[in-house]
């Protein structure tokens, strides 16, 4: 009692002569299949597949300008408060305000929206905050005869000598073919944090090496295990670390080409640095923000200024009073230090806006006006805001000491060989390297693949690449 | 429903037999028309949403943004995307896991639920199983999201036990197929398990009363009489789960987001196409990667169909 004679009849029916109609059935098939093959080949190659590109810049020609029409603007959480606060002083405004990723960690998703709006020809927010990384392709048209989506500022909307003001450096990445696409609304200069309290403590002396700083981390991993000196699980730990280190990992070349060099000394010696004080477990695979991270434990973190208010005050709850900044570390031998640069965001106003007044407005107040950076939530780009941000007790009272000093002088040393790309640097060390060397790998011989992912990356947005 | 079938419960509901045969026979034009009606609103569903849209990834997919003939040149472009290999690798592996998964257990539940509960019982269970189908795709990750973490989990002893001490360590690259398998399995497998029990229901009791005097056991039934009686619904849901593994985006993306991009933007195919169309504007790239996902689903179903016999009706 079963269906399968059932099926064997059927079988029987479809199977008559089968030799005969499988022959011709391939045959058949097998003729029209080259002959397929064949045509398509024949044409291929016909048109290139490269996206179109307009190598002419266009020139910024503003759309008709409406002054009291709404503006649209979008910002990432950190910098809600200060955009609310300007709708507050400016209730005439009309203002729309989104929050969004900001483009932290990497994220596309404003390139994602610019490049949907352009196609549809409508949408795009007034003035938007975002990374460095987006201003490569806001500065470009994303299609061709699309017009750049960051209007150029310094074409009468904002005064060169507004623009002078900025720390030196700090608006290179806004700057494509000679012209200024955003202004920098922070600088996220690295220094080296660490736990006064502690370190009084227990009686050490505070690194001004590498090689002091692998050393006391060795010691702490003996003398007091579970306590860290730093952490590499972050998306934007490689910055801290190997931008500090002078790494040539994505060095764009005065021809053009970019250098990705990771054999380079500079990256072998912080690589097995830290290999070392992973092993010593000193140093974490972990992120300081992955959740449920212990920030007690955290003795020094090698990091960005604005890690002291977001990392130890917020994050970690560590009372005031404990935590102190010192100047970048330095390679013995070296005459000078050089320290890395973990984020800072841009602001740019939207070259189709209907009100660049009041974009351009806003966008100014946001980056170089005392009354929003005296108490901005990082450390401002705009110099003599920079000044009165420090002068203003709230922004230091909750150290142990007095942090002007380290953060002017790593203002000024970061280094300018980690180039600002067509592609964030924090895609490759996270899907590459991190999973690596959460799976117990060290960074040492994580390094080549690290190497081949960024290579790709930048292959694929059109960088000629050298890996000498 | 066969005619014996329809006799039976005739005849239990109280109708005599021989009163169905008084309704009038169905005059062919008329059923033509009612039937093109009832069809038309899907067909222009269908139309609008997805064969034109197929028809425009087509014409996409041989041009370039100019609007020239660019012949096989996109396909050969995603093909040597560095990226193309792996994704189209991992969304392989994630289809095998898958497919066996959702194929064997859905017909051993279903199968389960048919011949050894009680009905009420049965239908408290394909309920059950029905209620994660209920959570849209964005939904079940987070909640798969909040499960993984052995920080918050409510299963983090068993995630420690397995050794996988952050979430981190659970969203390795070697372990998202896995997740990703439970993801679809949970959200997925109670509506097929649904599916499959309607499908067991249709075997006539007789075929299965006639089996048992035969001396076949609930086991030796299952395997030679209701699998190979429902081996259509099978083939139907594995050319179904087929199509829809191989688009799987909404969860690694998700996931993507969540790991702070220790999981690949692009760790599947459709979401390579997603950066290409999105990220660098290059919509004909995307529509090429999505014709290769066409033409497998496409061949997978040929397959599928012309080895089952999935389309030949049964004379009656």
């Amino acid at each position: 009692m079963s269906p399968k004679p059932l099926n064997n009849t059927k079988k029987g029916k479809t199977m008559k002569s089968p030799r005969l109609r499988l022959s011709h059935r391939r045959t058949a098939s097998g003729a029209l299949a080259l002959i397929t093959i064949g045509a398509l080949a024949a044409l291929s190659g016909c048109a290139s597949t490269d996206q179109s590109a307009s190598d002419t810049a266009a020139t910024f020609s503003p759309v008709a300008q409406d002054n009291t029409s709404e503006i649209t603007v979008w910002a990432d959480s950190t910098r809600l408060p200060a955009v609310q606060a300007y709708q507050k002083l400016n209730p005439d405004v009309k203002m729309n305000i989104v929050t969004y990723d900001g483009s932290a960690d990497g994220s596309t998703y404003l390139q994602t929206k610019v490049q949907l709006f352009d196609r549809t020809g409508s949408g795009w927010p007034d003035v938007v905050f975002g990374s460095p990384t987006d201003v490569t392709w806001a500065s470009q048209p994303t299609t061709a005869g699309s017009v750049p989506f960051a209007a150029p500022l310094d074409e009468g909307l904002v005064d060169q000598s507004t623009l002078d003001n900025f720390a030196k450096g700090s608006l290179t990445p806004c700057e494509f073919d000679g012209h200024t696409y955003c202004l920098r609304n922070d600088i996220a200069q690295v220094v080296l944090w660490y736990n006064k309290a502690l370190m009084d403590q227990w009686g050490y002396q505070v690194p001004t090496t590498w090689e002091e700083y692998e050393a006391l981390g060795v010691k702490v991993g003996q003398e007091h295990p579970g306590y860290l000196v730093g952490a590499v699980g972050d998306t934007n730990s490689q910055e801290s670390y190997f931008w500090s280190s002078q790494c040539p990992a994505q060095q764009l070349q005065d021809d053009g080409t970019l250098r990705v060099a990771l054999q380079d000394t500079n990256c072998t010696r912080m690589a097995s640095l830290l290999d070392n004080l992973i092993a010593a477990k000193s140093v974490t695979t972990q992120g300081f923000f992955s959740q449920g991270f212990d920030g007690s434990k955290v003795l020094m973190a090698n990091g960005p200024s604005w890690y002291g208010q977001y990392l130890f005050n917020s994050a970690f709850n560590t009372p005031a009073g404990q935590i102190a900044a010192a100047n970048p570390l330095k390679w013995d031998g070296e005459s000078d230090a050089y320290t890395g640069n973990v984020g800072g965001g841009v602001w740019m106003v939207s070259s189709h806006s209907k009100n660049l007044a009041a974009s351009t407005a806003l966008t100014k107040w946001l980056t170089t006006s005392d009354a929003n950076l005296q108490s901005a939530p990082t450390y401002p780009a705009y110099t003599p805001g920079a000044t009165t941000w420090l002068a203003n007790p709230a922004n230091s009272s909750y150290f142990a000491d007095d942090i002007s000093g380290p953060f002017e002088t790593a203002a000024n040393q970061v280094w300018t060989g980690w180039s600002n790309t067509k592609f964030s640097d924090a895609t490759a060390w996270s899907s590459v390297v991190l999973p690596a060397i959460t799976a117990g790998k060290t960074l040492t011989e994580t390094l080549p693949a690290w190497q081949s992912a960024i290579v790709n990356e930048a292959q694929s947005v059109g960088y000629t690449v050298t890996t000498k | 429903m066969t005619t014996l079938e329809a006799d039976r419960l005739a005849t239990t509901i109280g109708i005599k037999p021989s009163r169905r045969r008084g309704v009038p026979r169905r005059r062919p034009g008329r059923a033509g028309l009612t039937g093109y009606l009832f069809v038309s609103g899907y067909t222009l569903f269908l139309i609008a949403f997805g064969i034109v849209p197929t028809g425009y990834a087509i014409y996409l997919a041989f041009t370039n943004d100019r609007g020239q003939f660019t012949g096989l040149g996109q396909f050969i472009k995603v093909v040597q995307d560095y990226r193309f290999a792996p994704a189209f690798f991992n969304i392989f592996v994630y289809l095998v896991m898958w497919l066996v998964l959702v194929i064997v257990v859905t017909v051993v539940v279903a199968v389960i639920l048919r011949a050894r509960m009680r009905p009420g019982l049965a239908a408290a269970f394909r309920f059950v199983y029905y209620i994660p189908g209920a959570l849209a795709g964005v939904a079940s990750v987070l909640v798969w999201l909040f499960m993984l973490d052995p920080a918050v989990s409510p299963a983090s002893g068993l995630l420690r036990a397995m050794g996988l001490e952050s979430f981190a360590a659970v969203l390795a690259p070697a372990n998202l197929p896995v997740i990703l398998v439970l993801i679809a399995f949970w959200t997925g497998a109670g509506g097929w398990i649904v599916v499959m029990y309607g499908a067991l229901n249709n075997i006539p009791d007789e075929v299965l009363e006639a089996a048992r005097m035969d001396g076949a056991g609930p086991w030796k039934a299952a395997w030679h009489i209701q699998i190979p009686m429902i081996r259509k619904w099978i083939v139907y849901m594995a050319i179904l789960a087929f199509a829809a593994g191989t688009q799987l985006f909404v969860e690694p993306q998700l996931l993507q987001t969540a790991s702070l991009g220790r999981v690949s933007s692009t760790w599947s195919p459709n979401q390579l196409a997603y950066v290409y169309a999105f990220q660098y504007g290059d919509f004909n790239g995307a529509a090429a990667i999505s014709l290769f996902l066409l033409a497998l689903g496409l061949i997978v179903a040929a397959i599928l169909v012309s080895r089952s016999g999935l389309f030949k009706v049964d004379d009656e």
